[in-house]
């Protein structure tokens, strides 16, 4: 009697336990893809949304019936805006969990540091960071053969500014900027770029990233009567500048903030003093305002609803480049399946994919995609941006 | 768009250095109230004015609490915390040495803001300020009607720490701490409770400083040990242990920062205030208001 009952319950587990495991197997295998983001620590603000929006886009991908028939796992570090856990994190990623390509790092100096990790072990690397210098190799003059990345670089920024203060016929300009690597990285370019525009920079300021005040900086600037300024930096002390900009009365004088100003919460905390301020913003910022027709509404659009109705929090650009370079490491992966080798190859000649931040279209010698078309200028008006042109 | 004078400039950047000194200042002060009673840098002084900032902008703004009684409920917490510290971080060490002590305020300023990050986030807060945003033109210089707030509280701290010590009973018997402890005990009185005091005094102070800086550059998880660090150099400048020498400190801290950035360069800002450190500590190695057999008699 015992026996047989044993017997029965024997059976049912077993018979119960298959069920289970084919459960977990509808996916027939995976495909493991990378992720290195800044969650904690200095770069948290980009790290944070990019985290959000990679899980999330790997959790839609899944529902959909995963990659070809097989699942796409994300394994995430976080590396904490730290160089050498960075490093580490990447060399782990493609020694023990075996990933086919990387996402990340956030930031530009981490960025840096790993692309020889990735040129070694010949793995992927789509980074949401913005220097040029990622997809720029100095000595050969062409991009790294494994590095890719997804945000629009600065001097993309600064074309589309100097762009916009040139056909308003405006030469005299005044520089400011934040001393942290996203400032200095910018005031570079706008000098290098400055003789290309005929720009006339007649004052170059700077700031620490945690300085309370820049009310000093800009009296000199006022001093010299510049006929627009622009500011570079991310962060509180954009917002001062902001309001200290207001403050002294210089609101003649136009301001123009870097894309790091694409978030309505700057517009809140500047608590009226933004009104009038000018930005370059990938469309993502921008779902909203996009006309109809334009190429990146229907993905643009898709993502704010997802992200906000998941998150419960205002998008941030910064997840967009997450958005970019998961989905193009997935669609290299539709194609060329588990190869390293054939998704370098296919990223390297995806064009016209339509992604958070522009139409996408990568070459040999371009590993970035982007124009600078793929910023607009938009002008704060009330708390919320609008488009000029 | 008329051109600003020349004088004008002077006068913006002194008003503006003032303002940021203030704030230096009053850090500066709560770091030598510590010193004082404990012979201890606490290192967690600059969490105290981002406890400050953050804790009003939630019960002024979040909650909704009126200026009037936000305002003290906030020093009220964190001078709680202050407490907490003392209690938590400082007494329960065994045989402690001046560098353990320091080394523990460190693991505080580190799980404070820790935690700060995981109430509030990362981002920035705003603060309404007190009487507006309207600006002051006074010769030709702006003045924010929140830098009068910054000073003023700045001035108010200070007349109020010099009645408490040189007027008050536990005043003086926390004076008498700073000058020997151990004589101080023998005498009757309770050392432990002046710490504890010490620490409550410093927290209270360290919140002020948050609350009046917080409407003009924002307040973040993460400020705190930037303006410690300045604080600090208003210690050293102004003379460690000296209250007079701190208000300087901060005042000249401040205005060198504002000067160096307007009419040499802001990008070493930061630098100057150093160079200007070093020079006086080269002549005078105590400190502009320290005084040299004081500091011979100190541990640390």
């Amino acid at each position: 009697m015992t026996l047989r009952r044993i017997f029965i319950i024997a059976t049912i587990c077993f018979f119960s336990m298959g069920l289970l495991i084919s459960q977990a197997n509808a996916f027939d295998g995976e495909y493991k893809v990378g992720a290195v983001f800044s969650v904690t620590g200095r770069g948290s603000f980009l790290g944070d949304p990019e985290k959000k929006t990679a899980r999330m886009l790997a959790e839609k991908i899944n529902n959909a019936g995963g990659i070809n028939g097989k699942k796409l796992e994300l394994v995430l570090y976080d590396d904490e805006g730290d160089a050498t856990k960075c490093n580490l994190a990447v060399k782990k990623l493609i020694t023990r969990h075996k990933v086919c390509a990387v996402i990340g790092p956030s930031l530009s100096g981490l960025s840096l540091a790993v692309i020889p990790v990735a040129e070694k072990y010949k793995t992927p690397l789509v980074s949401c960071a913005a220097s040029y210098k990622i997809v720029h190799n100095k000595k050969t003059g062409k991009p790294y053969k494994w590095v890719f990345k997804s945000p629009q670089s600065d001097s993309m920024a600064v074309k589309a500014i100097y762009t916009h203060l040139k056909n308003r016929g405006i030469n005299k300009i005044a520089i400011i900027s934040v001393t942290s690597g996203f400032g200095a990285s910018g005031r570079s370019e706008l000098i290098r770029l400055a003789t290309e525009y005929n720009m006339n920079i007649i004052a170059d300021e700077k700031y620490g990233p945690k300085d309370t005040d820049m009310t000093a900086q800009l009296t000199k600037i006022k001093g010299k009567a510049p006929a627009a300024i622009v500011n570079w930096s991310i962060g509180p002390t954009q917002v001062t500048v902001t309001r200290n900009w207001r403050d002294l009365g210089m609101a003649g004088i136009p301001l123009y903030q870097s894309h790091g100003f694409g978030s309505r919460k700057n517009i809140k905390l500047a608590a009226g003093a933004a009104e009038g301020v000018l930005c370059p913003l990938g469309g993502c910022n921008i779902a909203e305002l996009l006309p109809a027709d334009h190429p990146q509404k229907s993905a643009t659009m898709d993502y704010l609803k997802d992200y906000t109705a998941k998150y419960n929090e205002p998008l941030s650009s910064f997840g967009g480049h997450a958005w970019d370079a998961l989905q193009i490491v997935v669609n290299a992966l539709t194609a060329a399946g588990n190869d390293k080798a054939g998704i370098r190859d296919y990223i390297e000649n995806t064009k016209g994919f339509v992604g958070q931040h522009g139409v996408f279209n990568f070459s040999p010698d371009d590993h970035n995609g982007l124009t600078k078309g793929a910023f607009h200028m938009v002008i704060v008006k009330g708390d919320n941006w609008a488009l000029v042109d | 768009m008329e051109k600003i004078t020349l004088a004008s400039q002077l006068l913006q950047y002194l008003i503006t250095g003032l303002t940021v000194g203030s704030v230096y200042a009053m850090v500066a002060v709560g770091f030598n109230i510590i010193y004082n009673v404990t012979e201890i840098i606490n290192f967690a002084q600059g969490e105290f004015v981002m406890l400050g900032g953050l804790i009003m902008v939630s019960l002024h703004v979040a909650v909704g609490l009126p200026i009037i009684l936000a305002f003290p409920a906030t020093i009220v917490l964190v001078t709680m915390i202050g407490i907490l510290i003392d209690r938590l971080a400082i007494r329960p060490i065994r045989r402690p040495s001046v560098l353990t002590l320091i080394v523990a305020t460190i693991a505080v300023s580190i799980l404070i803001k820790g935690t700060a990050s995981l109430i509030w986030g990362k981002d920035p807060f705003d603060l309404p300020a007190f009487s507006g945003r309207n600006p002051i033109t006074f010769l030709g210089a702006v003045v924010q009607p929140q830098y009068f707030w910054v000073i003023g509280f700045l001035i108010i701290t200070a007349v109020a720490l010099s009645i408490f010590f040189n007027r008050t009973i536990i005043g003086k018997a926390m004076t008498a701490c700073a000058d020997n402890a151990d004589a101080a005990s023998l005498v009757g009185i309770n050392v432990k409770q002046m710490i504890l005091l010490s620490f409550a005094l410093s927290a209270a102070i360290g919140a002020v400083a948050g609350i009046a800086i917080t409407p003009i550059s924002l307040m973040e998880y993460d400020r705190g040990a930037m303006l410690a660090v300045k604080g600090f150099g208003a210690v050293i400048l102004g003379g460690l242990g000296s209250f007079p020498g701190a208000i300087l400190g901060g005042l000249i801290m401040g205005s060198i920062e504002s000067f160096g950035a307007g009419l040499i360069h802001s990008g070493y800002k930061d630098a100057f205030a150093l160079i200007v450190l070093l020079i006086i500590l080269f002549f005078k190695p105590s400190g502009l208001m320290g005084s040299i057999e004081i500091s011979r008699i100190k541990r640390f």
